[in-house]
């Protein structure tokens, strides 16, 4: 099932504006993906799971998410010290491994996590729909932050149709394997999906216009810029101003 | 197929952005606000669909569907990849803020591309209707994965084995992909064909 685990909390970070955790999460995103030193990926990395820690998160669920995310990051450890060209820092039988390619890799894994848990730690403890408002305020194109709602309530609704289709053929004694036969029940699971979408979409299109929609989506949500997030913004700002002058003044 | 965060250079990611910023502006514009319904409920399929698992050999690959996506929706495949792309970043933290530009571009322009390429074959007699699925299918997701490992050695020329272990091991799941998209399109041929790009009465 799909859920959004970790947004129901109440820690200081659950209870931020989303439009300041929005903003943070891009800049800081992109700083650390710009960075090239290990003091500043460390100090990144140190940074993250000091902001994990203030969500107050389940940490088994936190790890879960980031070891399934890890799935490039470890075609990189694999393949890369064995390709990249550099010196050769000792060797597996016929292969060299270099020192530049467990260097890279390593600068990899760092900033990919540095970033993936910061990303958790300020954007996943916000419900979708409250981003999405947020997003709308941020002056976001309207008809995206539409499509994306909409996308949103509606993923629900076609999971539950998906769990219908497979009961069925479950039901019908269906069992997946490696032949053709699953490859064209699946076919025809997901042509039947897709059927009852359109027919759904132009139910919901027909019930939106009897309610008087005009093609604007209102957004009734205030969101307030007070006390708690001046104080975040500020540290946050001097944190990742930090960052950039280690990286860029090469400190450390 | 996702490219993780902090992998990719500043520069590819910024194309990245720039690059899937205009497409989904050109989709954005080909959508009217009676079709977002549409967009987002086939979006929100695409995205259920993405999670079903089809075995293949010992283990089992996820489909991407962006063939079907192209065949579907045209240039709305942009905004609807886009949104399906950020959800599944939001829901499971796959793929992130800087790699959304580039993993947008990397599925949606395949899916355009196959649109117009295989997009007025599939009302045709039915061998090639069927070739022209399967080639939908098939070449989104190589041309997908090529670009994936495009944005890789564009970010640093070392990068190239891994980019060519990438493409290979997206080879089965580009005959699986050109199969189901084979299957789903005669199945929407005979069931609700005005889905289907150039349906005429």
């Amino acid at each position: 099932m799909i859920h959004e685990s970790l947004a129901n909390g109440h820690s200081q970070i659950h209870r931020l504006d989303p439009r300041l955790k929005i903003i943070f999460a891009t800049v800081y995103s992109f700083i650390i993906a710009l960075s090239d030193r290990f003091p500043t990926l460390f100090a990144a990395l140190a940074l993250s799971f000091l902001l994990i820690g203030l969500a107050r998160l389940n940490l088994q669920e936190v790890l879960r998410k980031v070891v399934l995310v890890n799935g490039l990051i470890l075609l990189f450890w694999v393949v890369l010290p064995l390709t990249f060209t550099g010196e050769p820092l000792f060797y597996l039988g016929p292969l060299a491994v270099t020192r530049e390619g467990i260097l890279l890799s390593a600068k990899i894994t760092i900033k990919s996590n540095a970033i993936l848990l910061f990303f958790i730690a300020l954007i996943a403890t916000t419900s979708i729909a409250t981003l999405g408002y947020a997003l709308n305020r941020l002056r976001i194109p309207e008809k995206i932050v539409h499509l994306l709602l909409l996308t949103y309530r509606y993923t629900f609704v076609i999971e539950q149709e998906y769990a219908r289709l497979i009961r069925a053929a479950k039901i019908r004694g269906f069992r997946a394997g490696n032949n053709m036969h699953t490859y064209r029940t699946y076919a025809y699971l997901i042509g039947m999906l897709l059927v009852k979408a359109t027919a759904r979409a132009e139910r919901v299109h027909q019930a939106m216009v009897c309610r008087g929609f005009k093609g604007k989506f209102y957004c009734l949500h205030e969101f307030s810029f007070s006390r708690p997030e001046k104080i975040w913004s500020a540290l946050m700002s001097i944190a990742i101003i930090g960052l950039g002058i280690v990286e860029w003044m090469e400190i450390a | 197929m996702h490219i993780s965060e902090g992998v990719l250079s500043g520069q590819v990611l910024f194309s990245g952005m720039v690059l899937a910023a205009a497409g989904t502006a050109i989709g954005l514009k080909r959508i009217d606000y009676d079709r977002i319904p549409h967009t987002a409920i086939l979006s929100a399929s695409f995205f259920v669909a993405s999670l079903i698992h089809v075995p293949i050999g010992p283990s089992s690959v996820h489909l991407i569907l962006n063939g079907i996506v192209g065949l579907l929706l045209g240039w709305g495949a942009f905004p609807a990849i886009l949104v399906a792309l950020t959800l599944q970043a939001l829901l499971f933290q796959f793929g992130g803020i800087t790699t959304l530009g580039v993993n947008t571009m990397t599925m949606a322009l395949p899916a355009v591309l196959c649109y117009y390429l295989f997009g007025s074959m599939v009302h045709k007699r039915n061998s090639i209707a069927l070739f022209g699925s399967f080639a939908c299918g098939a070449f989104s997701v190589f041309l997908g994965a090529i670009m994936v490992g495009l944005a890789l050695v564009f970010t640093e020329e070392n990068f190239f084995q891994v980019s060519t272990l990438l493409v290979i091991s997206h080879l089965p799941v580009m005959v699986i992909e050109g199969i189901i998209t084979a299957f789903c399109v005669t199945f929407l041929k005979k069931v609700q064909p005005a889905m289907l790009p150039g349906f005429h009465e």
